[in-house]
């Protein structure tokens, strides 16, 4: 009888064991994480303290309650020839376990409502940034600076479908992360532009709703440079894990010397344009870009999903005349998850997937996109 | 009319207007259902057994993890607790049968057809809905596979059959009580499941107009929830959620009942402060409606607002807090003994106080920027619905089945599943705590590899709870085809209450002359 | 007998209740809703004309207005601020421009939806002219220079430096015969 006691009561008293070990581990050890990191934002910190302090005035409580619920079931058995007694209740004793519970709660509405003042504070930023959640990616845009880019998942379908081993950052790797400078007050102003996705980042404890048509905001300032991972986490379709949030934060100089270049990169581009392009360039270009922004969908071989995305195979539009096709990629289908990528991809992207669509499974066009046309069809349709 | 059940199988259960077989039927639906919700579950869990794809896509993904949270509130947790209400209630209150007996027929046959609706979008071209039980709008309408109608249509029959099912509890309990049974009297799973009911006709009509917007939306060009039309997406989650918070205290509610009535049973004591008991459930039903917007912390709502629904939500805890206070208390200086019932009926306390201090956690602003949408979401409201309401519901039915059907349950099987879904529960969503804090959200078809091993240890976990319902089925068959006779109307030594004054096995036909309750 | 017509009574008072909650669902919550925006300035939605009363200049005071607009899914325009910022001083009426063009061969129809964040700036960002009272057609091909005149209000809070004027950018064409009846 006393062995069944002595594992019934450490059986039960798992929970509470587990809850005192999620509090007390380090954060460090990669595979077994326990708890929330600390972060290196003023928000995030306030975050952790507080979850902190709910931690432990839980485990206390917890302690205390199914310490006596415990003392009771060892020492209250029928089969320990106990007689059980008939009270069933008592004033003081209700009062009492009312009054003090919220006044617990009471005390710790102090922390939480200095806590979500930080969270708040977003007036007087150094620097803007807008964030757009697509479907499924981001758009970061330097306000004022005229710095605009996409940031997509980079971990090739291969690895995801298990035909290649993982790399050590899987869903963890995008094209190009956010850059952002250490020790600026840089504000996020959140939107979505088909449904809704959240941008999180949890080491600035920054976690907003992107809605398409409303703006939300957030900030971060930190003085730790370093590479931030964060995730969507608000269901946005089939690849709503496949849309990870990198932040890079970086000293000022670095950080100015990657804006220029950027600012810079947008010049060289323009020159680019008018080159005329060969097959087997827009080939190498177009399969990159293919990887990258529609594989996830039309998947791989161009096969797509019978009745989700339609298979670009033998497609009407694929082995069509280019102006469709160009038009497709530059406009989207309305109310689908085909976007509009004029604004996402350049004309020498452009140019080159559809060159590499037209050119590739089987399909065998054989003309030849160039980047111009697709800058003539913008500025002529 | 003192005749029996109709000898003829069709008749008998297909236009039943008996309390106790509609129970039955409630009963055996919801296990069907919780069977199939759990082997969506399990395809969930095998998935994300390792990161990568493996099994299925990313997109059948979603529509199993809507389709789990859908089958299980609606078509599992739901019904059972119609089903027990079914059975007990009129023998509780010493009623002859439910007030409306053609109308409890009614609701309870409309719900094989919405599930069968429902269940079916899932072999239609374009899937099944894939945007979470939540369905979030423009995901839930712009975006949505055309089958989002069968949806639709499915939600309006599930509200329609417990809005009946509702009226019905609140008929029979208002009128049909026996001479002498006063409100104060009834047995807290009686009062707990009258409040539900009200809670259910108040909130099932917001859920039927929140998709019916949808409908309009999608089909006739409304923009109830669409910017470009002057609506807003952000007013669907405040419409869900004032159906959503009071929904997750209709699930968990009659879990209260049932465990307040177990543990003075096997305490072989009156139940601790009984009328606290009423008025912390009352007003933990009231405050489900004053602090819906808790599960929105991230839309950006103003923080005047943001501040409110984080006391409010608060403030549950006190209420809260007294029951358990007072579940222990009953325990105190009793003479106890740990038969099936009462050790869910232990393990529901413990672990739904858990669930409660995650909770807590949740409802501070600041923290919740980190949890929301995380495992440890997941976590915390597997705690409250698994260890709280099945766990409950699975304690009620080892509690009443002999007197169901005359015959005992093994008590050793019974403690076998005990253990297996104890150790098999924590291992599968102890973890998910750890994934959320980590970083892992929810609805995530894979992940980084930082969260393989706690992924595995849950699928492992997922896997054998899965097994342990397998056990509960066989003992369940086993106990009604081969368990041992007994005809003591007690049953269990320390049962108080009309219910156990009847025959063991229960007759088909009870209290058809009131008895006096002193 | 007697508890029939009881059974009744409880089940037409519970059908008025449902019916009544699911009224409230459609026809309370949505309205309710837009006054809650409309006290708390989310989604800047205090979007109607606002018709110049006298305001006095507020001279020592200088406040940032940002200017963003964004393009909501396939909607294929060019649309953006011409300018990306001004100082104004509260209560000085001011006049900027949205660019757009419709890069398409097919006449559409636009409709902007505003934003003002700080939240609490909403209330003080005074719209006299904007585009986004309205629905915007473009022809195929065609540009326009979208105007919105605007006046911050000298009450706006001290805390506030910068405020954030947004626009996205809705393809309604589908939508426009529909449109017609509801224009409030």
């Amino acid at each position: 009888m006393s062995k069944r006691a002595r594992a019934l009561f450490l059986g039960l008293l798992s929970p509470a064991i587990l809850s005192l070990f999620a509090g007390g581990a380090s954060a460090e050890d990669a595979g077994w994480n326990l708890n929330m990191p600390r972060g290196v934002t003023e928000v995030s910190q306030a975050a952790y303290d507080i979850h902190m302090i709910m931690i432990w005035v839980c485990t206390v409580i917890g302690v205390l309650v199914f310490g006596f619920m415990f003392y009771i079931m060892f020492a209250h058995r029928k089969s320990r020839g106990v007689t059980a007694a008939n009270f069933h209740e008592n004033l003081t004793v209700e009062i009492l376990w009312t009054i003090v519970p919220a006044l617990i709660l009471i005390v710790m509405a102090v922390p939480a409502t200095t806590a979500l003042l930080k969270v708040y504070d977003t007036e007087n930023p150094d620097i803007d940034i807008k964030v757009t959640g697509y479907q499924w990616k981001w758009q970061y845009e330097y306000i004022g600076e005229g710095v605009k880019f996409m940031s997509e998942l980079r971990t090739s379908q291969d690895e995801q479908y298990g035909r290649a081993p993982k790399g050590e950052h899987y869903l963890r790797e995008v094209t190009q992360p956010l850059v952002i400078p250490a020790n600026k007050k840089v504000r996020f102003l959140i939107t979505g532009n088909d449904v809704i996705h959240s941008w999180w980042v949890p080491d600035f404890a920054v976690k907003r709703d992107a809605i398409p048509g409303l703006f939300t905001a957030a900030w971060a300032k930190t003085d730790q440079t370093g590479v931030y991972v964060g995730a969507c986490t608000e269901l946005c379709g089939k690849d709503h894990s496949r849309m990870p949030v990198v932040v890079e934060v970086k000293e000022e100089a670095e950080y100015d010397a990657w804006l220029a270049g950027k600012k810079e990169e947008a010049v060289i581009y323009q020159s680019t344009i008018g080159k005329e392009w060969t097959n087997d360039e827009l080939m190498a270009k177009g399969e990159a870009v293919y990887a990258v922004s529609c594989a996830g969908c039309h998947q791989s071989a161009g096969q797509g999903i019978p009745g989700v995305f339609p298979a670009l195979v033998g497609s009407s539009i694929v082995t069509g005349p280019v102006e469709g096709h160009i038009g497709i990629l530059i406009n989207g289908v309305a109310g689908s998850a085909m976007q509009s990528f004029a604004d996402q991809l350049s004309e020498v992207d452009i140019a080159a997937v559809i060159h590499y669509k037209r050119n590739s499974w089987g399909n065998d066009m054989g003309d030849m996109v160039q980047p111009v046309d697709v800058l003539n069809y913008k500025q002529n349709q | 009319m003192a005749h029996g059940p109709s000898e003829n199988f069709f008749s008998r259960w297909l236009f039943s207007t008996n309390h106790k077989d509609i129970g039955t039927l409630y009963l055996w639906f919801s296990f069907a259902m919780f069977l199939l919700g759990g082997a969506f579950a399990m395809v969930i869990r095998a998935e994300l057994f390792q990161p990568g794809m493996q099994l299925i896509k990313p997109e059948f993904f979603n529509q199993m993890t809507t389709m789990h949270g859908l089958v299980m509130v609606f078509g599992a947790i739901m019904p059972a607790f119609v089903g027990l209400a079914n059975w007990m209630i009129p023998m509780m209150i010493g009623a002859p049968d439910m007030a409306l007996p053609r109308m409890n027929n009614l609701s309870f046959w409309i719900l094989p057809f919405a599930f069968a609706i429902l269940v079916s979008t899932l072999f239609m071209e374009g899937g099944g809905p894939n945007f979470g039980w939540t369905f979030y709008a423009p995901l839930s309408t712009t975006y949505a596979p055309d089958t989002v109608n069968y949806f639709i249509f499915g939600v309006h029959i599930m509200g329609a059959s417990s809005i009946m099912g509702s009226i019905n509890i609140i008929a029979t309990v208002m009128n049909m009580r026996a001479p002498g049974m006063t409100y104060m009297k009834m047995p807290l799973f009686v009062w707990t499941w009258v409040i539900t009911a009200f809670l259910l006709v108040a909130v099932m009509p917001v859920l039927a107009g929140a998709v019916t917007m949808m409908l309009m939306d999608i089909n006739f060009g409304t923009s109830f929830f669409d910017a470009a039309g002057g609506g807003d997406p952000v007013l669907f989650q405040h419409v869900f959620w004032f159906f959503g918070h009071p929904e997750v205290y209709i699930i968990i509610l009659p879990a209260f009942g049932v465990v307040s009535q177990i543990i003075p049973t096997f305490s072989r004591k009156p139940l601790f402060g009984y009328s606290s008991m009423v008025y912390a459930t009352a007003s933990i039903a009231f405050l489900s409606f004053i602090v819906w917007a808790h599960h929105m912390f991230t839309v950006g709502m103003p923080i005047a607002g943001e501040l409110y629904f984080m006391y409010a939500t608060m403030l549950i805890a006190v209420p809260t807090g007294v029951k358990v206070f007072n579940w222990v208390t009953t325990m105190y200086k009793g003479a106890l003994t740990f038969e099936t019932p009462m050790l869910f009926s232990i393990a529901f306390v413990i672990l739904f106080t858990f669930g409660g201090f995650t909770g807590m956690m949740l409802s501070i602003a600041a923290a919740d920027t980190q949890y929301h949408d995380t495992y440890f979401v997941v976590a915390h409201f597997h705690y409250v619905m698994v260890a709280g309401a099945v766990f409950s519901g699975t304690a009620a039915v080892y509690y009443w089945l002999p007197k169901w059907c005359g015959r005992m349950y093994d008590e050793t099987m019974g403690k076998l599943q005990f253990w297996i879904a104890f150790i098999a529960f924590n291992i599968t969503f102890m973890p998910q705590h750890f994934l959320g804090l980590a970083g892992m959200p929810r609805r995530y078809s894979d992940y980084g590899l930082q969260f393989a091993d706690w992924n595995m240890v849950s699928s492992i976990g997922a896997f054998m709870y899965g097994g342990a319902q397998l056990l509960f089925l066989y003992n369940v068959i086993r106990t009604i085809g081969w368990g041992k006779p007994i005809d003591d109307p007690q049953v269990w030594e320390g049962a108080e209450g009309l219910e156990w004054t009847l025959p063991t096995p229960a007759p088909f036909h009870t209290f058809s002359t009131p008895p006096i309750v002193k | 007998m007697n508890n029939s017509i009881t059974h009744r009574s409880v089940v037409i008072k519970s059908l008025f209740g449902v019916v009544v909650m699911f009224m409230f669902a459609i026809f309370v919550l949505p309205p309710l809703y837009d006054l809650f925006c409309e006290i708390t300035g989310i989604g800047g939605k205090t979007g109607d004309v606002y018709t110049a009363t006298e305001i006095t200049v507020d001279t020592s005071r200088e406040v940032e207005v940002q200017f963003i607009a964004t393009n909501n899914a396939t909607m294929p325009w060019d649309f953006y601020p011409v300018e990306h910022k001004v100082m104004v001083h509260p209560g000085e009426s001011k006049e900027i421009v949205f660019y757009a063009r419709n890069r398409t061969g097919a006449d559409m129809v636009g409709q902007a939806i505003p934003n003002v964040l700080p939240n609490n700036a909403a209330d003080y960002f005074l719209k006299t002219e904007c585009f986004c009272f309205n629905n915007q057609p473009l022809a195929a091909g065609e540009e326009a220079d979208l105007a919105v005149v605007f006046i911050i209000d000298p009450d706006l809070p001290a805390s506030v430096n910068t405020v954030t004027l947004s626009y996205t950018i809705f393809d309604i064409t589908d939508r426009v015969p529909m449109q017609v009846s509801q224009v409030q």
